[in-house]
């Protein structure tokens, strides 16, 4: 059922990445994990998490690029990826619009001030 | 549709080989990649599913007809509510159509094979089933109380119920949503067959596309948002609890920004299933096509931005509440195109009311006041005396009930004689359509009033002047159990004595009707090369035929 012979020319051009190349991001992936467990023991006061972060984002992206072989691939698959990142970019967004905005005071004065016109409203029909 | 496949003549399924005959035995079954014999395991599992959410969806309104509980204990109806949510939202309603008819129609309906990878597709059942059988477990093994939507600190920090391993389930079943999803998208995009383009297919693959959309983007946040419930609830650490440092707020964001979505995956396969049915019936081409296709993709975008309407009592912020209120009421504008272009469809259309077409109609009246009555809760000031309320439980039972197990009902109606190449009795067809409207009716109208009146939800008693409402909802709710009954009954005799249906017994285009039914296993003998708009059907002066 597998087969497809009506479909051949989908057939996927694969693109060989060498063997190197994933022992290089394997590589610099446990230096990230390694430098994370270092940072974690040094307080770096407001900027602890902004570190962790960037050292989080940085193995995230070799991950995606490389074993996830996004550099390799154009197109609809790039479309994805960005499509996934800009879903987390509404999440976070609308979250913090809530989060952000928990200690503003709704100011009434300008619905004070045209309340009267509105009430007489009615009386122009 | 097909120019190759059009005029096929009918061969009795006992003297040729198709799916269902093709190789024997169980582990036939359970080791198929055939996207067909897939889709009914699914079939097998969430009715199976849906009986367990039934069986505590009953014992609820039993409880209800008296003021005081008529049957249990508080603590058991907690469970029972919880069970009955969890149950039917992520092992019913959210696999209910995709991995059903979606499994079983889209290779069908583009004219392949099968769908990308078969492979997964099986081992997606496979997960699905381990997610049931946690959540099965933990009925079993005391239950959980803390509904279906895990509010912290509560679930976190405070029940002392199976809140693990139920959410567990949920977190498993979660991947097989993802790969079904996955599958989906890369099927449609991959395997049309010659001819079909984007603007030809049947506009259930624009629905469930969309579908598939919101599986893969909005599933994996409530297996993260899990995770880290897990994690505060074994480890203590602290992401939501306010006692650990935590914000309860930041889960339900989490929660809603995937279970809001979830909604739209229950009603927008109902709404392709529907967008099916009404030209079938109508004998006529669905007026405004390509603006039904991307108002599915319209509702699928709009879905993710409006989650803070569920919150707007719980803390958030009354900027955040502003914001999401309008947000809210722009997804009624590509709900309203579909139903605006469904009804004109009907107009001059020549419609015949067989089962398919009951339900179709039923889910067109009962989702509008579904939708409607959502605007209700989308506004603020009106959200803040209904949130909490019997309201809300009709509002989206409206939806979830009357709109998506409507349509879930429909399609299996519609595509019955495809699936087993057998014809049910229309009688009994059209009565129960009839009796499960009348019940739907009966069991969540009475709960509007209930809910405008300030009956809160999730207890399990109430004052007195509520009961003669409350025992009409529960008597609607005895109707409607009667209405999913029959249904069972004769589709599982139409297995063994229903006459055979042949291709294509209502007569409908499109590229599954045109092969034997039950379809072969390799669907088509030959790739269909795809000539014609979807649902051309022949019209005299504007008039169908």
């Amino acid at each position: 059922m597998s087969e497809h012979p009506g479909h051949s020319a989908h057939t996927l051009h694969e693109h060989i990445v060498p063997v190197s190349t994933y022992v290089a991001v394997f590589i610099a992936l446990m230096f990230g994990t390694a430098l994370t467990t270092w940072v974690a023991y040094h307080n770096l006061g407001r900027w602890n998490s902004v570190v962790a972060l960037i050292i989080a984002v940085a193995k995230m992206l070799l991950v995606v690029l490389f074993f996830m072989h996004v550099k390799y691939n154009k197109g609809l698959s790039r479309i994805v990826i960005v499509g996934g990142f800009f879903w987390l970019g509404i999440m976070i967004t609308l979250s913090l619009s809530d989060e952000l905005t928990r200690r503003w005071e709704i100011n009434p004065a300008p619905f004070n001030m045209i309340l009267p016109y509105i009430s007489h409203l009615h009386l122009l029909f | 549709m097909s120019t190759a496949t059009a005029d096929i003549h009918e061969v009795p399924a006992e003297s040729r080989v198709h799916y269902l005959n093709a190789r024997y035995g169980i582990k036939s079954w359970l080791l198929t990649l055939d996207h067909k014999r897939i889709g009914l395991l699914y079939l097998g599992t969430i009715t199976f599913m849906f009986l367990i959410g039934g069986i505590a969806a009953t014992l609820m309104r039993l409880n209800l007809i008296e003021p005081q509980g008529a049957l249990v204990e508080p603590e058991t109806y907690n469970k029972l509510f919880s069970t009955h949510g969890i149950v039917m939202v992520f092992f019913f309603l959210v696999p209910s159509i995709p991995a059903t008819l979606g499994n079983f129609l889209i290779p069908l309906m583009i004219g392949a094979r099968d769908v990308a990878f078969p492979k997964l597709n099986l081992m997606s059942w496979y997960i699905f089933v381990t997610g049931c059988c946690c959540m099965l477990y933990a009925v079993m093994t005391g239950g959980v109380d803390t509904g279906w939507t895990f509010y912290t600190p509560y679930s976190s920090t405070y029940a002392h119920t199976s809140v693990l391993l139920a959410a567990l389930g949920i977190f498993i079943a979660g991947f097989s949503s993802i790969l079904t999803g996955l599958n989906f998208i890369v099927t449609i995009h991959k395997m049309r067959a010659p001819g079909m383009t984007w603007f030809r297919l049947p506009l259930f693959i624009w629905s469930m596309y969309a579908t598939s959309m919101i599986f893969v983007l909005g599933t994996p946040v409530i297996a993260v948002t899990l995770l880290l419930l897990g994690l505060e609830r074994i480890l203590h650490v602290g992401i939501f609890d306010p006692a650990l440092g935590g914000d309860p707020l930041l889960f339900q964001h989490l929660f809603w920004f995937y279970s809001h979505p979830a909604v739209y995956i229950m009603i927008l396969p109902g709404m392709g299933v529907v967008s099916e049915l009404i030209p079938a019936f109508s004998r006529k081409r669905i007026f405004g096509y390509s603006f039904v296709a991307f108002s599915s993709l319209a509702i699928a975008v709009i879905s993710f931005v409006v989650w803070g309407h569920h919150m707007f009592v719980t803390g958030q912020s009354v900027y955040a509440g502003l914001v999401f209120s309008v947000l809210s009421f722009l997804v009624a504008i590509p709900s309203a195109i579909k139903v605006f272009n469904w009804t004109a469809t009907l107009y001059k259309g020549s419609i015949s009311y067989q089962a398919p077409m009951l339900y179709a109609l039923g889910f067109i009246g009962l989702f509008t006041m579904g939708g409607l009555t959502g605007l209700f809760l989308a506004s603020l000031a009106t959200d803040v005396h209904l949130n909490g309320t019997y309201f809300i439980v009709a509002h989206f039972h409206y939806i979830m009930v009357g709109g998506a197990v409507m349509a879930y009902l429909g399609g299996i109606h519609y595509w019955w004689p495809k699936i087993t190449g057998r014809l049910y009795p229309d009688l009994w067809a059209r009565f129960s359509a009839l009796v499960i409207f009348v019940g739907f009716n009966l069991t969540f109208f009475p709960q509007f009033v209930l809910g405008y009146l300030g009956m809160p939800r999730r207890y399990a008693m109430y004052p007195a002047e509520f009961q003669s409402l409350n025992v009409l909802s529960s008597a609607g709710a005895s109707v409607l159990a009667v209405g999913y009954v029959i249904p069972l009954v004769y589709l599982i005799w139409s297995l063994k004595y229903g006459p055979p249906a042949g291709p294509n017994p209502w007569k409908a285009k499109g590229l599954e009707w045109t092969i034997q039914s039950p379809p072969p296993t390799e669907n088509f003998e030959e790739t269909p090369i795809v000539t014609e708009e979807a649902y051309n059907y022949p019209t005299v002066g504007g008039v169908s035929v």
